[in-house]
């Protein structure tokens, strides 16, 4: 579904990411790991044509995406940010009606069609009772949800997601990512990026893992995530594990070790 | 099931713009009967019949005279003006993802008084004060939106700091202009004017009027519901779809084109495009769908009522702009203990 080769992106000539490849199908999740600053924010940033590539090419569903229009991209990828700061006491329902921009024409409005969508998209995350509560009066965990369901409803093929557990509690970090998977299970592509390694064992088929240095691997995470390059790229100790538990001894973990 | 609920509650939204549109209606007709030459809405009612219908029913001349050319000239503009000011300013706070910015926080409308004061003192036309008013409030805002973007881009404060900073060296230049000016002819008239009254308005005037606020409101109108798109994070919003380079321009160049023509005829006029799209708020949400036709009508009845006030108040007519802010200063009061600090 998305191809992207020998891509180079950064900011007005200076790269912060060279000669990236990748490819992503339908119903996989892909886990973008590395430290701060390994350029992460900057690759999605060009996915979403939010940066012009500055080299390479990212091409959806066999298409160059560089000659799309914003809203013809919107209409088959979907962004969740880290978290959204609304200016205004927007409604849960009003916000996961704004995933329809791309689809509703310049001087229209909402239809019942799309207002049906919307609706959908908070049945299918379980979040029907939260439909008349103010967004910026939601639990994290809650606005999460919400931003998701927004996602859902722009109907997209492809969905990125930056770092979308960074601010949640413990149980939450597992539901959305929960459900976000469940949902590629339908056929959705997902891109995200995580700072828990342990993400990547729970929840995604393939990993890219980027060091500060500009190099990447990219692989299925028992493959990528081992012990080595764990070192090598956060520059601590780490230990991946697996569960003992005898039902659930497929689980892997990664725990960082003091020295 | 929830389906049903969905458009119950948009129902609802609709029949309170329906109300606000029959209660402007009638704000309106009433508004004839506030003044010193008593004509009651009956006489309003013959009177546009006779004019509208060309009916010949021989009533008093004084009668015709009142209520045709001395009160329907300024009861249009207060209507018009009121309305565009609160326009502008929910389409600013939309924007500019601020609710706390308004015309005059943004300087747009002393950009506009120094432009008019400026076309008043070369004795320009009409035509020409009104541009130069939206020259000068689309030349302030686009300061104001420079500065906050220099120093931090997403903050409120500095937004309103920025506003305020250009909105001082304006009326800075407008107190010049006043200082230079013929202080037997040109400066009273600028002085009258920058206190907001209608009472000078002719009905050529504000016929006028009508075609640059109908020219910024009919876009706004259009795009209104994607003004919410545009209140988020611009790279979330083009995340969605929208964009943002080609809208923004244009919401900017419509609301600054509603506020110059309400100055540039009616003069300064502070505090509807403040207020009233908060009052709007609590009727009606925060959805622009809504909001904004609100907030239209809403800033009409008001400056319609507020005009009555003036008139009627004492016996020589009170500025419109003393009112607005008299009225306005302890409504945000309310609104800040309400929100405690929540939006800021």
């Amino acid at each position: 579904m998305l191809e992207v080769s020998g891509l180079v992106c950064g900011y007005s000539r200076q790269p912060v990411l060279k000669n990236i490849s990748f490819t992503v199908e339908g119903s996989k999740v892909l886990c973008l790991l590395g430290p701060n600053g390994s350029g992460k924010t900057t690759l999605f940033k060009t996915l979403l044509g939010l940066l012009p590539p500055l080299q390479g090419e990212v091409r959806f569903a066999g298409e160059d995406l560089s000659r799309w229009s914003q809203r013809r991209r919107a209409r088959a990828i979907a962004y969740i940010p880290q978290s959204s700061t609304l200016p205004f006491a927007f409604s849960v329902q009003e916000v996961v009606l704004m995933g329809r921009t791309a689809h509703i024409d310049t001087f229209a409005t909402p239809s019942p069609h799309d207002r049906e969508l919307a609706q959908t998209a908070l049945e299918r995350l379980n979040i029907v009772h939260l439909r008349q509560k103010v967004f910026t009066e939601l639990s994290g965990g809650e606005r999460q949800m919400v931003l998701v369901a927004r996602a859902l409803a722009q109907e997209p093929r492809l969905l990125v997601m930056d770092e979308p557990t960074s601010s949640l509690d413990f149980s939450n970090q597992y539901l959305v990512l929960e459900r976000v998977c469940r949902l590629a299970e339908q056929g959705m592509a997902v891109i995200m990026s995580s700072h828990h390694p342990s993400h990547a064992f729970l929840h995604a088929n393939q990993v890219m893992l980027l060091g500060r240095d500009g190099r990447m691997d990219h692989g299925t995470p028992d493959s990528i995530l081992t012990e080595d390059n764990l070192r090598r790229v956060y520059g601590i100790n780490v230990k991946v594990a697996n569960l003992s538990d005898g039902e659930h001894s497929r689980l892997r973990f990664c725990i960082p070790l003091p020295d | 099931m929830e389906l049903t609920i969905n458009s119950v509650e948009q129902v609802k939204k609709r029949r309170i713009v329906w109300g606000l549109s029959v209660l402007l209606v009638i704000v309106f007709l009433f508004s004839f009967s506030a003044g010193r030459y008593p004509v009651s809405p009956g006489q309003v009612f013959w009177v546009l019949a006779d004019r509208l219908l060309a009916l010949d029913l021989g009533l008093p001349g004084a009668l015709t005279t009142v209520v045709l050319e001395v009160r329907f000239p300024r009861i249009l503009a207060a209507a018009l003006a009121g309305a565009a000011l609160a326009g502008a300013g929910a389409a600013y706070q939309g924007m500019f993802k601020n609710p706390l910015v308004s015309p005059d926080i943004l300087g747009a409308t002393m950009g506009a008084g120094f432009g008019a004061a400026l076309a008043i003192n070369c004795s320009a036309s009409l035509m020409g004060i009104q541009l130069a008013a939206f020259a000068g409030g689309l030349t302030a805002v686009f300061l104001a939106y420079k500065i906050s973007r220099m120093i931090r881009r997403e903050s409120i404060l500095v937004m309103v700091l920025g506003g305020i900073i250009i909105g001082t060296c304006f009326s800075a230049g407008i107190y010049l202009i006043k200082y230079l000016a013929d202080p037997y002819d040109k400066m009273p008239a600028i002085t009258f004017w920058l206190m907001g009254s209608l009472a000078s308005v002719t009905g050529r005037e504000a016929m006028l009027m009508a075609v640059p606020v109908a020219v910024g409101f009919v876009p706004l109108l259009l795009l209104r519901w994607r003004l919410n798109v545009l209140s988020l994070d611009d790279e979330e919003a083009q995340a969605l779809g929208l964009n943002t380079s080609r809208m923004r321009p244009v919401v900017i160049a419509c609301a600054t084109l509603m506020t110059a023509a309400a100055v540039g005829t009616c003069g300064m006029i502070g505090w509807v495009g403040l207020v009233i799209p908060h009052m709007a708020r609590f009727l009606v949400g925060h959805d622009y769908q809504v909001l904004l036709p609100a907030s239209f009508l809403l800033g009409s009845i008001y400056l319609l009522l507020v005009d009555c006030l003036a008139r009627v108040l004492f016996s020589v007519e009170i500025p419109l702009g003393v009112l607005t802010a008299l009225l306005g200063a302890p409504f945000m009061v309310y609104l800040m203990m309400r929100l405690r600090g929540g939006w800021i």
